[in-house]
Formats: C-alpha cells, structure tokens, sequence
C-alpha cells in the first residue's frame, strides 16, 4: 500500500478528522507521555495529514503513547489524536510477524507488581 | 384573463451554467395566461429592467413572473419596476431559479426541469394574483436603546443630536457598560475612563435623552414606527431626584461583604452602594438581597444619615410604558463561564484569573488601585502567563465554549503584557498563543511592539494543564516551534476567556421577535448590506450584542445604527405590508384558534349583528384583524377550522394552484 492510501486507511480506522486540527498543540501540551516521545501527538496529526506515516510506523512513540486520552479529552476541535496514534499502531501490528508481544516473551515480563491485567491488555493491544 | 410576461435571468453564469434558460423560457411560454417569455444576462441591471417596461407596453401585460435569484434579494427591485410601468407591484412573482436550482444542482437537464416546475408554479398564482394596496401607518419620533454600554450611548447619542428623543434603559444601576470596566484601549492606550466618562455625562445633560437606570423591558408589543413598550423600573429603594450621591450612606452602611460585581467580586461593596465614582446616574442603590433592613427589618442607618432624606424602603418595583417609533438592541457581551475547564485550575486558585478581572487589577479604580498584585497573597507578580483562546474556537466542545473567535483577544493580550513590561519591566511575560490575529488600524503594529520593544515572550502553543503547587502555578504548554513541552512556574495567570452575547439579550430577542443565531447574537437583515438592522423591521442592532466587536468597530456600528434609526423617524408615514390576514365574516364561527396562534397579538374579536335570511338580526362573534400589527406569517390561515381566514397575496386558492402546477 503506498503512503497516501495507507494514511486514508488509518484515518478511516481512527474515525477522525485530522483536517479539522487550528495546530493549537493542546494535545502536545497536555501529554504526560510527551518526553517518552520522539514523535508527538501533534504531530502525529499533522503528519498523517501530510500523508507522511513511514516514520511514524517506525518509531517507538507509537508503544510510549499511554492511550489515556488526555489529548482527546482536551482537544478543542474533536480530532482526538490518541485515536490516531492507535491506529497507526494497529496498522503496524497488522502486518505479518509484526506483532509487538509474542506469548513467549510474557513469562519473562511477569512480574511481582505488574497487575496481570496489564499484561492481558498489552498482550491484546500490541498484537494481531 | 392576465396577460402575464416571463423573464428568465441568467444572472450571468450563476443561473444559466446550471439551467438552460433558453429552454426555461420557452417552455414557460405555452402556459396558461403566458403571452410573453423572454430570457436576458442580468433582469435587475437597468437595460434588464427596461426590457420589462417595454414588454409591458409592447404586450399589455397584467402580471410579471421573473425567473432569477431569492425573492429575499430582488423581489423589491422588479416590483418597483412594475411599478414604474403602471403595474400593480403585487402583480410580480419571483422564481427563485438560483439558490433553488442552479446552486443546489450540479446537472443541468435536473436543474432546468426543476427551473420549469418553479415558473410555472409562479405563472399559476400571477393568473390569481389581485392588485393590493399597501396602507399607511404615523411613526412615532421617539426611539427606544435597550443598553448602556459605549453601544447604546453613542447610538443615543447621534439620535439625540439629530433632533430625535431617545430613551436609554440599562439594567444596572450605572451606564457604561464593560467599557467602564477597562483600564486602558487598544491600540492607543487611551484610559477608558478618560475617553468614556464624558460621553456618560453628555447623555445624561442631553435634553433629548431620558436615563432608565436599573430598569429592564419587560414586555414590547406594536410594530414599526408604533411600538409600545412596557419597562420595569426596579425599587432601587433611593429617591433618584433627591440622592445628591455625596455616598455617606455607602460609608456607614454596615454591611461590608457584599461581593463587589463591578470588580468581579475581587473586593467587596456594601449593601447601598454606587458603581463606581464617575457612575451616571450618581445615585445610591440598596442591594436587596445584602440589606438587613430589607431581609430582616433591622438597620436603618443609611435613612439616618442620608441629610437629602433620599432612602425609601417602601419604594416598589414601577412600570413605565411609553411609545416608541424604533427600538436598538445593545445588549452587549460578557465573558463566559469557565468552570468547565479544569484543566486551567480557575475554580482552585485565585491567581488563575480573567483578562476582565486582570483589566480591574491595572486599573487605577480598581481593588488594588491600580497596583498590579496577586489575588492570593498580594505580592507582586515576577511570572505571568497568559492564554488565549481560551474557550473561543472550540468545534468540539459546544458544551464548555464557543466555535467562533472571540475577535478581541489578541489585542487585548498584547495591551495587557505590554503594558506590564512597561510598568513592571523585572516581570517576565509569556503569551501562549494559536494564531496572533491583528486586523485592524494600527493593530499589528501594535502586536509587534509588545513582542519587539517590551520582550514580551509569544510562545506558539496551548497550555495544556496548570496545577497550583505551593505559591506558584505550574502551567504545562506546548511550544511548536521549537517541538517541546515547556513547564513555567508562573505566580499569576491571565485566561483570555471566549466571549458570548448577554443573556438578558434571548428573553429580550423573544420579545422583540428578532432573530437570532445559534450562538445567541442577534442576526442582521443581511450579513454584508444591511448589517445593522435586525430583520424584524424597526429593530436595529448595536455593538456587540451582533457579534464580537472591538471599541472601535463598536462605535462605527452604534452611529450606523443611529443613522438608520434616524431615516426612520425622519419619515412621517410609514407604507406597511399589503399581504396580511383578513376574515371572512360569514365564515367565521368565533372558535378564537386564529387569536390563539396569533404571535404577534393582531387578531381581536368582536360581536356584529347580522341580517338572517328570515329578517331577523342576529349578533355573531367574529375576529377582526388589525392590519397594522399583523406580519403576514400565515399562522391563523392553517389554524381557522372554517377556511374564514386567508392571507392577501397568499391566498388559499392560490398556494394550491401553486401546488398544482408543480404536481401536474
């Protein structure tokens, strides 16, 4: 898929509109994961809006992005970037051997103080 | 039988890229009572208008159809042309062949049938069209401004000067407004005090204007140039003709912590008080709901000590109901609410304040006298962030602010951050900015300034949180242009919150049947031509009561308003609308379903004898319209359950060979 359609598709995903972003930057404002971040949700919008994506599926930022909403929660024009992120995340896992947790990689990441549940949930976010 | 005439305009391509007028025209021509059917580039422009005289002439024609933009745009237009060639104006029809089809469908072949159906809907109510006559109604020579604020006392103003008398009718208990509020005016830095407190004066000295102070409309009937307006002077419990306002009251008045709203509450008034020192009227109010001799019956003092004997506690509310030929709406603005944005920490901490209540900080009749000091602990501020946009531009959150611009932020930020660099320059200042928007005289330069000259420091981004922490306000942004998120431990921060219409102005609105839009502004007849008129006729707006609007802007508007006002009291006779509702007596069974629905209260009725068809007399109840006050809208034609009621001009018979002819 080239770059153009694939931005469409994650757009279609996310079931927003980055078009309606005035770039206030109040998504990146309020991130708590911001410094984690090499691409921020900010621009992650605008990018998508470029068509831009080949970095952003590259890089780290879309597993340091917490999905807490924040950004939707206080975004003024209802573009809602987590929601974007997210699917570019799916649209990486998607891919064949792509998948960001395998079930052999969880008995090394258990863990005392890491509520199961948190591995259920990563389990199912981070793959297919 | 008419003999009716057909002009199909191209309106150059906006009508004939979308309909083949051609086409239009000549299948118009076949239908019943058509004798004529032309097409031209432009009907309204003067040869297009000429063209229709001569086929009057040349074709005897009784009625007009023209085939061309809304009604709403040149329906005046073509019936003075009929007027002009011995017509009767109300021979003319218009198809509304642009906004109803060339700009809504793309297809042509659509967009022509469609253009045909409409014509001929339009040839079939000319063939039942009867000439009217228009009636004459007296104006009344005095105008009515509801608002007194810098709007409504310069539209008062000119009013006044041109001869005229105007009432003014404020709520509170002064005139002024927010501009009595302000500390210093974009982009010159004038005191609005200074600027203002004159004009205050020349309105209460000018023999042609009455002040209602605290008053309120409470009720509007009548039309234009005849209304009839009831307004409640509210029991301000002082003798405004005896009060000398020496404020000796307000000085022994014993109860002190009455939040003082003409300083947003930052300090307290008393229970009788005056605005302000330079209020007009000069004159004490009593708080009702803060004076213990009111509430409970214990007190007394100010009666005591006031030497003029101006206190009167028994004094009740008084309605006052006066003629008016025009009314001005000028209700203003207000800041809106912003306890739904938490994540600016306004509810959690004093320093968290409004540009409103920072401009009472600065100013020198202010709580701190003009010392620029934190709301908190009253020390002096050394980091101070202002936001913008804060609830303006909001699409997504109709709920918490406003989807337009507030319009005059930005100018004044940069007046508020410019002015504390010059006053306190040990202070840094940050702006968190979306766009700067400048437009106006002076304005950019204005801007450039603050960020050139003053080091103000313009930051492009949006706070995301602020959170109270100890003394300081941790105030979390994004900065865009250098890609980072900045953390300023800030001691005060300024919000520049979105504005929105006062909200006497719906109820008012309701009264006046003005119309409004979403956002509760009151709509113009016509966003560019006519944009200081309300589309209800005799209503005029004022200030930012239509939209925001800056000082200046403001009082363009207000002298525009007054210039309009002005050529409406300058008349003698006003010509009213022909096409209003009449009963048909034999008909009517006296149901009152027509007066019920009536919204503008045209309709009464009354018992008239009638001769039966045995000789006897019988005495019938039976409605009766007033043909001055009624508008036309047609509601009590669908209500009357007898057919006893129809429209002129758009009688029942009529509207049904319209539908007819589309049906066919």
């Amino acid at each position: 898929m080239n770059s153009n359609k694939l931005c469409l598709e994650i757009i279609r995903m996310s079931g927003t509109d980055p078009k309606k972003c005035m770039a206030c930057g109040k998504c990146s404002a309020t991130c708590p994961a911001y410094k984690e971040m090499e691409y921020h949700p900010h621009q992650f919008v605008s990018m998508i809006k470029n068509g831009e994506i080949a970095p952003l599926m590259e890089s780290e930022s879309i597993y340091r992005c917490l999905t807490c909403f924040a950004c939707v929660e206080r975004c003024p024009r209802g573009v809602e970037p987590a929601k974007l992120i997210e699917a570019t995340r799916l649209a990486v896992v998607r891919q064949q051997g792509k998948n960001r947790v395998t079930p052999d990689s969880i008995p090394a990441l258990l863990d005392e103080d890491i509520p199961q549940q948190a591995l259920v949930s990563a389990f199912r976010k981070y793959t297919k | 039988m008419q003999r009716i005439g057909v002009f199909v305009c191209w309106c150059g391509s906006n009508i004939a890229g979308t309909v083949d007028v051609k086409q239009v025209a000549k299948a118009l021509e076949s239908e019943p009572g058509v004798v004529f059917s032309t097409d031209y580039q432009y009907m309204c422009s003067k040869s297009g208008q000429d063209m229709i005289k001569d086929a009057v002439r040349d074709h005897r024609l009784t009625g007009i159809v023209v085939c061309s933009c809304s009604p709403r745009m040149h329906e005046a237009t073509f019936r003075k042309t009929a007027s002009a060639a011995g017509l009767n104006p109300y021979m003319v029809e218009i198809a509304n062949v642009r906004e109803q089809c060339s700009w809504v469908h793309k297809d042509i072949i659509i967009g022509t049938q469609k253009a045909i159906i409409l014509g001929r809907a339009a040839v079939a109510k000319v063939n039942l069209n009867a000439p009217l006559t228009p009636g004459e109604s007296p104006v009344t020579k005095r105008a009515l401004v509801i608002g007194g604020g810098i709007a409504g006392i310069q539209t008062a103003l000119d009013i006044a000067d041109a001869g005229f008398e105007v009432d003014i009718v404020e709520k509170k208990p002064t005139i002024g407004g927010k501009m009595a509020q302000l500390d210093k005016t974009f982009p010159t830095l004038d005191c609005a005090a200074c600027i203002l407190t004159p004009k205050m004066v020349d309105a209460a000295q000018h023999e042609k204007i009455r002040i209602f102070s605290y008053s309120e409309v409470s009720s509007v009937g009548g039309f234009v140039g005849n209304f009839t307006v009831s307004i409640r002077k509210k029991a301000r419990y002082v003798n405004e003709d005896i009060c000398t306002g020496c404020g000796a009251c307000v000085d022994k008045c014993p109860m002190k912590k009455v939040p003082n709203e003409f300083n947003l509450g930052m300090d307290n008034r008393r229970a009788i008080y005056i605005p302000f020192a330079q209020a007009v009227p000069k004159v004490a109010t009593i708080d009702p709901n803060a004076c213990n001799m009111l509430k409970n019956g214990k007190c007394g003092v100010c009666a005591k000590v006031c030497t003029a004997g101006a206190i009167d506690y028994t004094q009740k509310d008084e309605y006052i109901e006066e003629k008016y030929g025009a009314i001005v709406v000028a209700t203003g603005f207000d800041p809106i609410s912003l306890d739904k944005f938490d994540e600016y920490a306004y509810n959690n901490s004093k320093d968290v304040i409004t540009s409103l209540e920072f401009e009472r900080l600065t100013n020198a009749a202010g709580p701190t006298q003009g010392k620029l000091l934190r709301p908190s602990d009253g020390k002096h501020p050394e980091k101070i962030v202002f936001v913008q946009c804060v609830g303006s531009r909001c699409s997504s959150c109709s709920e918490k602010g406003k989807e337009y611009c507030s319009k005059i932020c930005c100018m004044y930020t940069a007046k508020h951050a410019m002015l504390t660099r010059d006053k306190y320059p040990d202070t840094e200042v940050y702006v968190f900015y979306i766009d700067v928007r400048t437009p106006g005289k002076s304005f950019d330069e204005f801007y450039r300034r603050a960020v050139e000259d003053y080091g103000v420091k313009y930051i492009k981004g949006s706070v995301g949180k602020i959170v109270p922490e100890g003394e300081k306000l941790v105030v979390q942004g994004s900065d865009l242009l250098n890609n980072r998120q900045v953390v300023i431990d800030a001691d005060l921060v300024v919000l520049a919150a979105a504005i929105e219409p006062d909200k006497s102005a719906r109820p008012l609105a309701t009264m006046l049947t003005a119309s409004m839009d979403t956002n509760d502004f009151f709509t113009e007849a016509h966003p560019k031509l006519r944009p200081v008129e309300s589309p209800t006729a005799g209503v005029f707006l004022s200030g930012a009561c239509q939209g925001p609007k800056d000082i200046p802007e403001t009082v363009s508007q207000a002298s525009a308003a007054a210039a309009k006002v002005i050529g409406l009291l300058s008349k003698d006779k006003l010509v009213g609308n022909p096409c209003v509702a009449s009963s048909d007596e034999l008909m009517c069974n006296g149901c009152s379903s027509c007066e019920r629905v009536c919204p503008y209260g045209a309709i009464t009725y009354e018992d008239k004898e009638f001769r039966m068809p045995d000789r006897t007399v019988r005495v019938r109840r039976v409605a009766k319209v007033n043909p001055a006050v009624c508008q036309g809208c047609g509601c009590c034609t669908v209500a009357c359950p007898s057919g006893a009621m129809d429209l002129r001009g758009f009688k029942n018979d009529q509207i049904m060979a319209e539908v007819d002819a589309i049906c066919k």
